[in-house]
């Protein structure tokens, strides 16, 4: 192996500023949050306690904390779950052209461009002068989905690309119908990127505001109460919802993680290549 | 030709649900905000009509140009910050990191940020920047200056410092995808022909990688673009972005003049798009 040049040294201390770039201020309000009773907004901290945390728990101090990380979780596993069913499905359809496939090609793009806010007027508007209720479960729902879908069907388009046809072929050749190729042959090769897909579709939704600014109704999603926190709390209470929030997407990042590393194992245990260069 | 058609009616019925969604929540609420730009307000209720004050008021007023300026200003600083941190950090995890588990890791380690909450990321600035914060306690105590800065928080630096934070993410994973796809041999190819470092950085490699900056040029553009909360937190209502004018005119409850401020500023985003798709065909590069 050829020995490290200057530039490697150099690139690499440039990351690790670059990583303490990303992780340093999220860390520092993990600190912060332990911040004592008395303690203010920055350092220094006066004292160590959980007293912020327990701020959490009643009521009146922040408002409906705890109904709002309800209903986000339920709607990051109902947009998950429609994220992955759609994208796959959109990205088998989009492997051959179809009539009209490249003006849906251009909606998605749009709907990854569009900003955000114009979702949320837009959607919010239709809803009001139709008549209807806007709902965190309905409109919210919808307006998320055209945020997590496209990053989804980009995820099954750069799948498809490197997905080799001769599996498909070779399940033909031995008589699988349609249905059962994409059941045993297809979806288990690409079953690794679901699992990035899901990631995207749950984590996209769980922070999700400004589409949701307009959508969610009357019942708030958590960054919706965080949003509105920003403005009227001046306590280090925010930043003990800002380190339970972050703690708690870690640990859903974690357990995607870990089941792709699992999937992973199992099928180099099997001995087969099946998905290999998939990620 | 029955074949065709048999092919043509699978396609449809495969992304019927997603044209669904497409349709309802966003093609109808793009058409909503069109007709709603040519309606009247008062101060408690929209109403139906056709004209077009919501715009020639939009055009009339100066603070519209100042705030369209402001927009692309931070969408051109955030995208040069952007681009020199993304393109440095993909090129290290590409070529000099070279164990493949490392390379994840390293990857990894970059886009974890990306799954976490906005809003939170944003607001952890405040106890750095601050008067009393962080970096102003470490410039003193180091002699750099000897009264807190003020301009640290709540001003156009901390407004583009959040969004190079977020954004970054998008221009690193494009081009390092890109770069991860260039044919090793090439460099190799290009230093046997006695090509320099430099020059290897310069001629092959950013040409070849020019199709993922792209791509995530147009994430950082339309993002920061499209952008009203950072803004808002980050310069402590001091400075403001279209997004913004947007927001302050939903929260007043003047949904026609709203309207016609976001047609207007989608149609900016899409003829920047439009421009910067020529030189990438999306598809391909996935």
């Amino acid at each position: 192996m050829e020995p490290r040049t200057r530039s490697f040294y150099f690139l690499a201390c440039f990351f690790g500023l670059f990583l303490i770039f990303l992780y340093g201020p999220t860390i520092t309000i993990g600190i912060l949050s332990f911040q004592g009773e008395m303690g203010g907004l920055t350092f220094p901290m006066q004292g160590v306690s959980l007293h912020w945390f327990f701020d959490l728990f009643e009521e009146q101090a922040v408002g409906d904390i705890w109904g709002s990380f309800r209903r986000s979780i339920t709607l990051g596993f109902m947009v998950m779950v429609t994220t992955i069913v759609v994208s796959v499905m959109g990205g088998l359809a989009f492997r051959k052209k179809f009539p009209g496939s490249t003006i849906l090609f251009y909606l998605i793009v749009t709907a990854l461009v569009i900003p955000s806010i114009l979702i949320s007027l837009g959607v919010g508007l239709m809803f009001s002068q139709t008549g209807f209720e806007v709902h965190w479960s309905t409109s919210g729902f919808g307006s998320q989905l055209t945020w997590t879908l496209p990053f989804g069907l980009l995820i099954m388009f750069a799948v498809f690309n490197r997905f080799d046809k001769s599996y498909e072929e070779a399940a033909r050749d031995q008589g699988a119908t349609p249905w059962q190729t994409i059941r045993f042959v297809v979806l288990p090769i690409i079953a690794p990127s679901l699992i990035g897909v899901a990631l995207f579709g749950f984590t996209l939704s769980y922070d999700e505001f400004a589409r949701t600014l307009l959508t969610a109704g009357s019942n708030n999603t958590l960054p919706l109460e965080i949003y509105g926190m920003t403005t009227n709390v001046t306590s280090p209470v925010l930043y003990a919802l800002g380190t339970l929030t972050t703690v708690f997407s870690l640990i859903i990042i974690s357990i995607f993680l870990l089941v792709a590393l699992r999937i992973a194992k199992t099928k180099a245990r099997a001995g087969s290549d099946a998905g290999k260069g998939l990620l | 030709m029955k074949l065709k058609l048999n092919n043509a009616l699978a396609g449809w019925l495969m992304v019927s649900p997603l044209m669904l969604v497409l349709l309802i929540f966003l093609v109808l609420p793009i058409l909503m905000i069109l007709i709603v730009s040519f309606w009247r307000a008062t101060e408690y209720s929209i109403i139906p009509d056709f004209v077009f004050e919501n715009y020639e008021f939009l055009f009339g007023s100066p603070v519209t140009y100042t705030v369209f300026i402001n927009t692309f200003k931070y969408a051109i600083l955030t995208w040069t910050f952007t681009f020199l941190i993304g393109f440095t950090v993909a090129f290290f995890l590409a070529f000099h990191v070279r164990s493949l588990t490392w390379q994840v890791v390293c990857f990894l380690l970059c886009t974890i940020p990306f799954w976490t909450s906005n809003i939170i990321r944003m607001i952890s600035w405040i106890p750095f920047l601050g008067r009393n914060g962080i970096a102003n306690s470490a410039l003193i105590s180091w002699g750099v200056i000897d009264e807190p800065v003020e301009w640290l928080l709540f001003s156009d630096f901390s407004v583009v410092l959040a969004f190079v934070h977020i954004y970054t993410l998008f221009m690193v994973v494009p081009i390092f995808n890109t770069m991860m796809r260039i044919d090793r041999s090439l460099i190799e190819a290009a230093r046997d022909a006695g090509a320099s470092g430099a020059q290897i950085l310069w001629n092959v490699i950013l040409p070849l990688t020019k199709p993922g900056i792209m791509i995530g040029t147009i994430f950082v553009v339309t993002l920061v673009m499209g952008d009203f909360f950072t803004v808002r937190v980050m310069s402590g209502s001091q400075s403001a972005n279209v997004g913004r004018l947007i927001s302050n005119d939903i929260s007043l409850l003047q949904y026609p003049s709203a309207s016609a401020t976001a047609i207007v500023l989608l149609l900016t985003v899409l003829i920047v798009i439009g421009i910067l798709l020529r030189f990438v065909d999306i598809r391909k590069e996935l």
